[in-house]
């Protein structure tokens, strides 16, 4: 997982206007297929989640956690995933909407030593 | 060919409000906060208008004057609600060149479908739930010779709708026309992407509706949608949109203990079985146009066929002709009649479509045809364009399983029956399929296996009203379009009524 720097900026913002952030990649429909950027514990995330990791973002004191649904990450799972932004209009409740601008999420597959890394997660 | 004119040019059937505010209790009221959003047209993604950036205060001031116009609509008897509705849809047939128009150059979808389909569609529905709410029956149940149970159906009060994108005027329309008809008051939030095309409604049936009915509160979903999903005074909250929203949704809605209908979207697949191509007549023609309907409105409708799994001993013959036919389908300006794909909705919409595009190809899967950005030249440069877009692959690889909502299709083969249905249903969704055979038994049998709310047997999106419209799976909870749609925004009164002279003998 990882972050551009457009999107780390972005991020550093909404900190400072929200607080500690987290993600939940949505699936489905209109705004879905994109991450969604919540305050921390805005989202109540359960046990159909995983917890894909932590975004570290410099500035941000707080890691963000980026969660999935556990049925999507079957899918997901052999691919590496940047979030980035784009300037945008509209994205459910997630709270970039109102600048103007959408995370969006950008995969590559893992190489072979990242799968074996990844082990039994 | 015609080429309507761009609302703000000289000669155009419709033009837009420089600036729209909240619509709330029958008139036009500023942002408590004072704060306006631009609103780009696709086509061009140039601003034309801008719109009022409801927050709490706003839903707050709706959900009053709805609430407050509750009860009194709530006792108008089915038919004077009737009799609304079905003025509703007189005056939009009436100004449908102009509406088709608008939501055209809003939403970038092809002005052909807004005239043929979303329009009339939405005049249609008005006129269904103006028809069902009258022959709409209580029931009662004699429980014994003097005890009677009369079940009657009341309205919940305030309901909060949230419309998506992609169908602004129609889908606002699913939901408001049965929650009217039931005797409720609305208070809707337009997508923040197509705000303005209902307004050009509004404008024209406001005077049918007695003040706070229906109330309009613009803005961006996590300043005002949220608010709308959380009202302790919202009795039921219906949204349309994606997964993690409507899981967000749902808990608003636990906070309140109320209920929700959620539609959220799908993978939908499309089956070929290889009798189809048992000739090369009308019936073929049908399927082959069946295979392209992945590109209808872009690509952008939650039941888009985005899967196409065709029997392997058609499989190389079937595609040799329906993509030369999705290479005919002509891109264009979105206002020209001939065009049949306009442009994706928003720039991130166009983004993440590229992305999938992208991973696609990284996965493995082969472009047979499209797999770009279309640049069509002109000032159409800056609009969102996408070529029609086919991959083949495999059923595994994240272009398969997860909802694109652009025109782009997945297909594979299969080999016997029971791998069709395997493949189908291997998808967290289930709203929409397709299935195409000859055979009567085999499609009956096929589309009773896939776990899907709609199968398409032999078409495909078709959208009438009086068929029962929702999703299996994490396609979400509720059905639309239905007489059963007044249940979802009803209350069951049950009164139980003793008519026996004699005391019940406990005391």
């Amino acid at each position: 997982m990882d972050v551009t720097e457009a999107a780390a900026g972005l991020l550093r913002r909404l900190t400072e206007e929200h607080g500690p952030l987290m993600f939940h990649q949505s699936g489905g429909c209109c705004d879905g297929s994109a991450p969604m950027c919540y305050a921390a514990g805005e989202f109540r995330t359960g046990a159909a989640d995983v917890r894909l990791g932590d975004l570290t973002v410099d500035g941000v004191a707080a890691p963000i956690p980026v969660w999935m649904s556990s049925s999507q990450f079957e899918y997901w799972r052999h691919t590496h995933i940047t979030i980035d932004v784009v300037p945008g209009r509209g994205a459910g409740f997630s709270l970039e909407a109102p600048e103007g601008m959408r995370f969006l999420t950008r995969s590559r597959l893992l190489t072979l030593e990242e799968l074996g890394a990844l082990g039994d997660v | 060919m015609v080429r309507y004119a761009a609302p703000g040019e000289t000669g155009s059937v419709v033009s837009f409000q420089p600036r729209y505010d909240h619509f709330i209790g029958g008139e036009y009221v500023p942002p408590a906060r004072g704060r306006y959003f631009e609103n780009p047209t696709p086509v061009t993604g140039k601003t034309f208008t801008v719109i009022a950036r409801g927050t709490a205060e706003d839903v707050d001031s709706a959900v009053r004057a709805a609430d407050g116009a509750a009860a009194a609509w709530g006792r108008t008897s089915p038919a004077a609600r009737s009799e609304v509705l079905n003025k509703i849809a007189d005056r939009m047939e009436q100004h449908l060149e102009a509406i088709a128009v608008a939501e055209s150059w809003e939403n970038g979808k092809p002005v052909r479908e807004t005239l043929a389909a979303d329009i009339p569609l939405a005049v249609d529905h008005f006129r269904y739930f103006a028809g069902a709410i009258r022959a709409q029956e209580g029931s009662i149940s004699q429980l014994d010779p003097d005890t009677v149970a009369y079940h009657f159906h009341e309205p919940l009060g305030v309901v909060g709708q949230i419309i998506p994108w992609n169908f602004p005027i129609l889908m606002a329309t699913w939901k408001l026309a049965p929650a009217l008809a039931a005797g409720n008051t609305v208070v809707l939030k337009p997508a923040e992407q197509t705000p303005a095309s209902i307004h050009v409604v509004l404008e024209l049936i406001a005077d049918l509706l007695p003040p706070g009915v229906v109330n309009v509160v613009n803005g961006f979903g996590v300043e005002a949608g949220k608010p709308l999903a959380q009202h302790r005074g919202v009795r039921k909250v219906a949204f349309t949109g994606e997964t993690t929203t409507g899981r967000l949704i749902m808990q608003y809605a636990s906070e309140n203990i109320i209920p929700v209908t959620l539609e959220l979207g799908g993978k939908s697949p499309n089956v070929f079985f290889r009798d189809v191509a048992a000739a090369r007549d009308a019936f073929y023609d049908k399927a082959q146009e069946g295979f392209a309907m992945f590109a209808l409105n872009q690509g952008e409708v939650c039941t888009c066929p985005s899967r196409a799994l065709i029997q392997s001993s058609i499989y190389s013959s079937f595609l040799a002709d329906a993509i030369p036919r999705v290479e005919r389908i002509r891109q264009g300006h979105p206002l020209d009649t001939e065009t049949m794909i306009g442009a994706q909705a928003s720039n991130d919409q166009l983004e993440k479509i590229l992305s999938y595009i992208d991973i696609g190809k990284e996965e493995g899967a082969r472009v047979l045809t499209g797999g770009e950005r279309a640049d069509l030249g002109g000032e159409l440069s800056g609009g969102y364009y996408v070529r029609p877009t086919v991959f083949e692959g495999d059923n595994k690889m994240r272009i398969f399983q997860e909802e694109i909502f652009g025109p782009v299709l997945s297909v594979t083969k299969f080999d016997e029956y029971d791998d069709a249905i395997k493949i189908a249903n291997d998808s967290l969704y289930g709203l929409g399929a397709g299935v195409w055979s000859r055979d009567g038994n085999t499609a009956y049998r096929a589309g009773r296996e896939i776990q899907a709310g709609r199968v398409w047997t032999n078409c495909y999106h078709v959208y009438p009203a009086h068929a029962a419209f929702g999703g299996y799976k994490q396609s979400g909870i509720g059905r639309e379009n239905h007489k059963m749609m007044l249940d979802h925004y009803q209350q069951t009164k049950n009164l139980l009524v003793s008519y026996a002279q004699t005391a019940q003998g406990f005391f």
